[in-house]
């Protein structure tokens, strides 16, 4: 059953893999066509909080951030390589504590401030600001003490950070620079776009930066563009209507059932790239002073117990009817779309509901008329709290409801709004177990440190433990630290498996699905061709272009 | 005499008002979820970030001190700031209120229009059948839910007003046909029926001094059923208004635009109804 | 001939009332397969002989989900329009009623309701309850919550109807004859406000059956698996194009009819009370 599935799944990914050939063909083929000009339109699906890119945290900044923001490295969202942008070059010291980069020369902002190693060295110092507290400076935070920068020329610089930071250049990926003259402050950018409107509640209007310093191959100024347009629009099913009606060019994330519902009509609209990073994943409360009866607290401590449950879900049925076979069931913490750190010795857990019936009466849980009792006579009985709004998730949850129920298990749903959950989850401890996704940016382990470290507040299970409360944690937290300090990726690799490895065998998360990245592009954008990185249907926003079609019906429904 | 029934009359009014801010304010306050931010989930964030960012949620623990802090402030001319938006409060509502104001305007003039029409047709003509058919017509606005019919709007491609407007229809029409129905089955008018007189003198002299003061009752009202409305039709058609604020702040718990957005709904049901009472009285006292 | 005719209407109304109360009851023979059941081989179907209105997406029966709403939604809605329409008929009608100070207060409170934020309240409530409450539980409570808040548009204009009333010749000469306070009250009073409280009533058990889906986003109304009429109207949020599912809508039809129904039940109570 399980070579079927795999050779099926190696089939898919041929087949992608002509398919993206082809339309890299295509891309190519059609290079001299390509138009000049357009606007492309599409939705952000919440408010920016912010346009300083250091500042940055949420989604939708992070698109005017990436679209804006001019980065010393770039991470290529296809090959998953990093890529020259400003630094033409940049070296990182043995000890993993140094970067020095050498800058592309004749480059300005887009008011015409000239760039420099200044406004590197400026970026730098105040991204690490312990004030600012910032998601992207504290990435860099791995040991105490100040951040040294050296300019050497203005066209090099080297960074000195006090502990070595592990993947240190691929962080830079995430790192707009600022200008450190400038009098537009953060509107001052080095990226192809620059803001040029915002209506509050409404949208975001991007024109393309006339100073941007890029060419393609025959020598024409990037980007093709002229703007972008952004719509906030939180709903997705307004969004998809939207796209229906040609108002917007390109759905970023899309639910299978609307890829389905093109898919069926217009096969070309839509693309599924694949698995994704993201993972859709449930973990039990084992917070020692947790307000839940002591039984309980023992059943959810117990790894059998942990593990039996995850045997008792059925995520082939999760990833067919709930994703409509656009998911894959998971293997472990990474997904395999991360193809330099996933484990891939690991296979999904298969669905083994009599297995796990055995481990439990074999760790003193037994059936009584179709319940399952635990030692002490308590019948097994808890909540998955899910957040509300999320479709997929509530209905994962009442799959899984009726998965257990089968090894007698009752489950009750429950569906909360996202700040009561979080609540419950970060501060009153006042939960069984929660069923929440994963939205994983980056490749690199160290973006998961918080999630591993048993003294982390993100180490959901159980946060902020003062010492690790069990062997198999404090191994994790040891492998971990080992693979950070690590400059060599091959001994960071070896213990990362381990830590994947410990991961599966005592469920603390049990992993259900890897979600496909679905994409819809209208015909009319010429060059795209989505990925499972985000941002997977503009990553190569400046290389984008759009037809400009007379009549509104342009993608013939 | 007049003056001091209007300073009365003001005077409660503003004890309303704040005591309505301080109350939304509690209610806010004492809610699960206040103080979290979906932020503190990021795992870039060290324990120090997250601790800071724990901390300048709860500026606002203390509700009594904020309030008067908010008072104090508002007594300048300064509403707040947005927890969420980052954003002067009296910005968000200068740059959204216009277009609230215009949805929830035009669909109440639609509203009633559709609603009076009907009623009075109903009440007329007396025939079960267009009852039954007008009833089923309401009932089923009434049953759609308000987000599909806001999808709606979207998917036709018409105003979010209609929208608004077909959301409160089904409830003016009710209680209007029911006030109307119950007014012409007066004996006086059904006299004045028996005696021929045309249908617009009844309704202007014998039916509108009957009903007038309930259905303006029911004008009141109606202004606070359309800023409900307002709030999911605003949300999914990505109408930039008062509505779509109150949403958004409602689900990041931010207690400064709450608190401003509670004061400014109390204000505006307060002198809709106070002016539907207003008028209802002189009406009253015209038939007097 | 006319009353005939409306005597027609009224049967028509509460036979279909009694059909859709006895296919509920009956509901155990009828889609014998329960709600709960999810067929994930056939998700999102179309109507087959075996799922007459298809499959939800993750392919549980919609006839039977249906009929088990049904009994949920059907019963509790109306019971707490009750609520409503008695908590209207207390404090508008008799606010209205006494006048002067207590009508003024009577109405400062409504407004108030009207203006404040109970989606906290709401919040709040959800929180005290515990998390593996039975889905029975949670709906009771949601509905009596409902029931509690949405009183408030209707004793708005019940004030102003008591308030005309209490000046009214017919009131006042019942005074000068002697009856007074609670007998005043029931007897000339209170007939007198029922179009307002039907329209309450009747407006109410929709509005209930509806907020009751929307609560789910709190973690309150019906939980998984449950079904009711709200969470069953709920599938139309997703519709892109109209036409293509007619099935989806059969929910709503069936609420249409129901909700009529209880309207021409009640209409004829009015016109003869009138």
């Amino acid at each position: 059953m399980m070579d079927v599935q795999t050779k099926l799944a190696g089939m898919r990914t041929a087949a992608r893999k002509a398919i993206t050939v082809s339309i890299v063909l295509l891309g190519l083929l059609g290079g001299s066509a390509i138009a000049q000009g357009g606007e492309l339109r599409f939705c952000l699906r919440s408010e920016p909080k912010t346009f300083d890119p250091l500042k940055v945290e949420d989604d939708a900044s992070v698109a005017i951030r990436y679209l804006t923001g001019g980065v010393l490295v770039r991470l290529n969202r296809q090959t998953q390589a990093l890529e020259p942008e400003l630094a033409q070059s940049w070296k990182v010291s043995k000890d993993g504590k140094q970067i020095t980069f050498r800058l592309r020369g004749g480059v300005s902002f887009s008011d015409g401030t000239p760039f420099s190693a200044e406004d590197v060295a400026y970026t730098v110092q105040q991204l690490m600001d312990p004030a600012l507290h910032s998601p992207t400076g504290d990435a860099f935070r791995s040991g105490p003490g100040n951040v040294d920068t050296k300019i050497i020329s203005p066209t090099e610089i080297s960074i000195t950070f006090p502990a070595p930071v592990a993947g240190l250049d691929r962080q830079f990926d995430q790192v707009a620079i600022l200008s450190a003259h400038s009098a537009k402050k953060e509107m001052a950018v080095l990226g192809p776009f620059m803001v040029a409107d915002y209506k509050p509640g409404t949208s975001v209007l991007l024109k393309r930066n006339p100073n941007y310093w890029k060419s393609d191959a025959q020598g024409r100024k990037l980007p093709y563009l002229d703007s972008v347009r952004l719509d906030i629009q939180p709903n997705r099913d307004v969004e998809m209507l939207r796209f229906k009606r040609s108002e917007i060019d390109l759905i970023n994330s899309l639910d299978s059932e609307y890829f389905d519902k093109l898919a069926s009509t217009s096969p070309q609209l839509v693309h599924d790239a694949g698995p994704s990073l993201d993972s859709e994943q449930m973990w039990f409360n084992e917070v020692a002073k947790a307000p839940l009866p002591e039984f309980k607290k023992n059943w959810f401590r117990s790894a059998t117990f942990r593990r039996a449950v995850s045997e008792a879900i059925n995520r082939e049925d999760l990833s067919r009817v709930v994703f409509r076979g656009h998911a894959q069931p998971a293997a472990g913490p990474v997904s395999p779309a991360n193809k330099f750190w996933f484990n891939s010795s690991l296979k999904a857990q298969a669905y083994a509901p009599d297995a796990a019936l055995k481990a439990l009466q074999g760790d003193g849980f037994r059936m009584q008329n179709g319940t399952l009792i635990d030692k002490s006579g308590n019948a097994v009985v808890f909540s998955i709290i899910t957040n509300s709004g999320n479709k997929y998730r509530e209905r994962m949850a009442t799959m899984i409801q009726e998965d257990l129920q089968k090894i007698g298990i009752h489950v009750n749903v429950v569906t909360l709004d996202f700040p009561s959950l979080i609540e419950r989850m970060t501060q009153t401890f006042d939960y069984e177990a929660i069923l929440l996704g994963l939205t994983n940016v980056g490749l690199d382990p160290n973006e998961q440190m918080n999630v591993w470290l048993s003294s982390s507040e993100n180490h959901q299970w159980n946060p902020q433990e003062k010492a690790p409360e069990t062997a198999w944690e404090a191994e994790i937290d040891r492998l971990m630290r080992a693979q950070a300090s690590s400059a060599d990726p091959r001994t960071r690799k070896e213990s990362f498996d381990r830590v994947q490895e410990i991961a599966v065998e005592q469920s603390p998360f049990i992993y259900l699905v890897n979600r496909n990245a679905l994409s819809a592009v209208a015909t009319t954008v010429q060059g795209a061709s989505p990925v499972i990185l985000v941002p997977q249907t503009y990553w190569n926003a400046e290389q984008l272009s759009v037809k400009e079609v007379k009549s509104a019906n342009h993608t013939g429904y | 005499m007049l003056g001091r029934r209007i300073a009365r009359h003001g005077l409660a009014m503003l004890a309303t008002v704040l005591l309505g801010g301080l109350l939304s304010a509690t209610l806010v306050r004492l809610a699960p979820g206040f103080g979290v931010d979906e932020q503190q989930l990021d795992p870039h964030l060290n324990s120090e970030s997250i601790q800071a960012l724990r901390q300048a949620r709860m500026e606002h623990r203390n509700i009594f001190r904020f309030y008067f802090h908010s008072l104090q402030r508002a007594a300048h001319g300064d509403l707040g700031t947005s927890i969420s938006l980052g954003q002067p409060v009296s910005a968000l509502l200068r740059q959204r209120a216009p277009l609230t104001m215009r949805l929830v305007g035009i669909g109440l003039l639609l509203s009633w229009a559709g609603a009076l029409a009907m009623a009075l047709s109903a009440a007329c003509l007396r025939v079960t059948a267009y009852d039954a058919l007008t009833t089923a017509i309401s009932g089923m606005f009434l049953c759609i839910p308000a987000a599909v019919l806001a999808l709606l709007s979207v998917l036709w491609n018409v105003p979010g007003a209609l929208a608004i407007g077909l959301i409160v229809f089904p409830q003016v029409y009710r209680y209007a046909r029911n006030l109307l129905a119950k007014s012409y089955s007066l004996p006086h008018i059904i006299t004045a029926r028996a005696k021929g007189l045309s249908e617009l003198r009844i309704l202007f002299w014998h039916v509108v001094p009957v009903a007038g003061p309930q259905l303006l009752a029911l004008a009141g009202v109606s202004v606070s059923i359309a800023i409900g409305a307002a709030i999911p039709v605003e949300a999914l058609c990505g109408l930039a208004g008062v509505g779509q604020l109150a949403w958004q702040a409602a689900l990041a718990r931010d207690l400064p635009l709450l608190m401003n957005l509670t004061i400014l709904v109390t204000l505006v049901t307060l002198l809709a109804n106070s002016g539907a009472d207003v008028i209802g009285h002189m009406l009253r006292g015209q038939e007097a | 001939m006319r009353i005939l005719r409306r005597n027609f209407w009224r049967n028509l109304a509460c036979a279909i009332l009694l059909a859709v109360v006895g296919v509920s009851v009956a509901a155990n023979w009828l889609a014998p397969g329960g709600y709960a059941k999810q067929y994930r081989e056939a998700t999102d179907a179309g109507p087959t002989r075996q799922h007459w209105l298809g499959t939800d997406e993750i392919g549980r029966d919609r006839f039977a989900r249906v009929l088990y709403g049904t009994r949920i939604s059907l019963l509790l809605a109306p019971a707490a329009a009750l609520l409503s329409t008695l908590m209207a008929a207390l404090v508008g009608g008799l606010g209205g009623y006494l006048g002067g100070r207590w009508a003024r207060g009577a109405m400062a409170v409504t407004d108030l309701f009207l203006s404040l934020p109970w989606l906290f309240l709401l919040i709040t409530v959800r929180a005290l309850m515990p998390l593996n409450v039975s889905p029975l539980a949670s709906v009771l409570v949601t509905f009596l919550i409902l029931g509690l808040l949405g009183w408030t548009s209707a004793a708005r204009v019940l004030c102003s109807t008591a308030g005309s009333l209490r000046e009214s010749d017919f009131v006042r000469q019942a005074r000068a004859s002697g009856i007074r306070g609670t007998r005043l009250f029931w007897i000339h009073v209170l007939p007198n406000l029922k179009p307002v409280l039907y329209a309450q009533f009747w407006i109410s058990i929709p509005a209930f059956i509806l907020s009751e889906a929307n609560l789910g986003i709190l973690g309150l109304g019906v939980a998984e698996p449950m079904p009711s009429w709200g969470s069953l109207l709920k599938e139309l949020e997703g519709l892109v194009s109209v036409g293509e599912e007619p099935w989806k809508f059969v929910p709503l039809l069936l609420l249409v009819v129901v909700v009529t129904s209880f309207q021409l039940v009640l209409s004829k109570q009015e016109e003869v009370s009138a």
